[in-house]
């Protein structure tokens, strides 16, 4: 086994990226409420975000520059792998305490495994992403564990 | 919303379907609030000639709110989503229905707990989001 995966990419197990701090602001929730099409007033009004308002917040914020021709970024936290076709695996989620606008948050982002298997139509590698949501004074506000498949 | 009665709960009990059609003004804004550039969600030529699928690509984190609103809004004001996972299994394009929907399989009353097995359909009937969830009630 193994015989895919480096032992450089192994080595970037365990590896957590830089930690991103995020302020909540009411407008924000307000547009990612009507753009998902919620039907409760505390989310349309913006008093608190939807469970899934974090996966918006959090995404890449670079220059232009660094914006390929499809429109993507290139994730740098991902080490060198053999395949590269990228498909969404599973996505769980644990939610601790709900979001308001003024939170400030602090998000961080761990590789937690890569592991290699064989699937129908040849070898597959899953990629494991844990990521941990906390307010500024340390509260847990949600967990997130995402899996990405390479074929 | 009103409160939800643990104990009326049945196991099996279907909760509401929702249909939801996503339009190219939608799939804009929705992009643009989670800062998407990726140009399967509106860039009709781009999306067909060069990445080869068939239409505007609907995004798979999308359905995965949808889904989620499934609980959101069947819950009541007493139910607190602990837990959530789903997977995007097959694309889904600009022009589709998509029904989502979902269904009681546990309930622990001593624990307040409810599980839910939860879904987003085509317009075959094929699930394409899959998902789980569970609710506490104090």
């Amino acid at each position: 086994m193994s015989e895919l995966i480096s032992a450089e990419a192994k080595s970037w197990i365990g590896r957590s990226g830089e930690p991103q701090r995020v302020e909540i602001n009411r407008t924000d929730i307000i547009k990612y409420s009507i753009a998902t099409e919620q039907r409760q007033a505390k989310y349309l009004q913006g008093d608190e975000a939807p469970p899934m308002f974090m996966f918006g917040a959090l995404r890449p914020l670079v220059p232009m520059s660094e914006l390929g021709p499809d429109g993507i970024s290139v994730d740098k936290f991902l080490p060198e792998l053999p395949l590269k076709r990228v498909m969404a695996g599973g996505t769980e989620m644990k939610f601790h305490r709900t979001i308001h606008p003024g939170d400030v948050l602090r998000a961080t982002r761990s590789l937690s495994d890569i592991i290699e298997k064989q699937g129908s139509t040849g070898p597959l590698i899953f990629v494991v992403y844990d990521l941990r949501v906390e307010t500024e004074a340390g509260e847990l506000v949600m967990e997130e564990r995402q899996t990405r498949i390479l074929r | 919303m009103s409160d939800i009665n643990i104990s009326a709960l049945a196991v099996g009990e279907a909760l509401p379907e929702r249909s939801h059609t996503a339009t190219n003004v939608s799939l804009f804004l929705y992009n643009a609030i989670i800062w998407n550039p990726h140009r399967i969600h509106y860039d009709e030529t781009y999306t067909t000639q060069v990445e080869k699928h068939p239409g505007v690509v609907i995004d798979g984190p999308l359905q995965g709110d949808w889904l989620n609103q499934v609980v959101l809004n069947w819950m009541g004001d007493n139910g607190t989503l602990t837990s959530f996972n789903y997977s995007n299994r097959r694309a889904s394009y600009l022009g589709e229905t998509l029904t989502s929907g979902g269904a009681i399989t546990a309930i622990d009353k001593q624990a307040g707990t409810v599980d839910l097995e939860i879904f987003i359909k085509n317009e075959k009937g094929d699930v394409i989001t899959p998902g789980t969830a569970q609710v506490r009630y104090s």
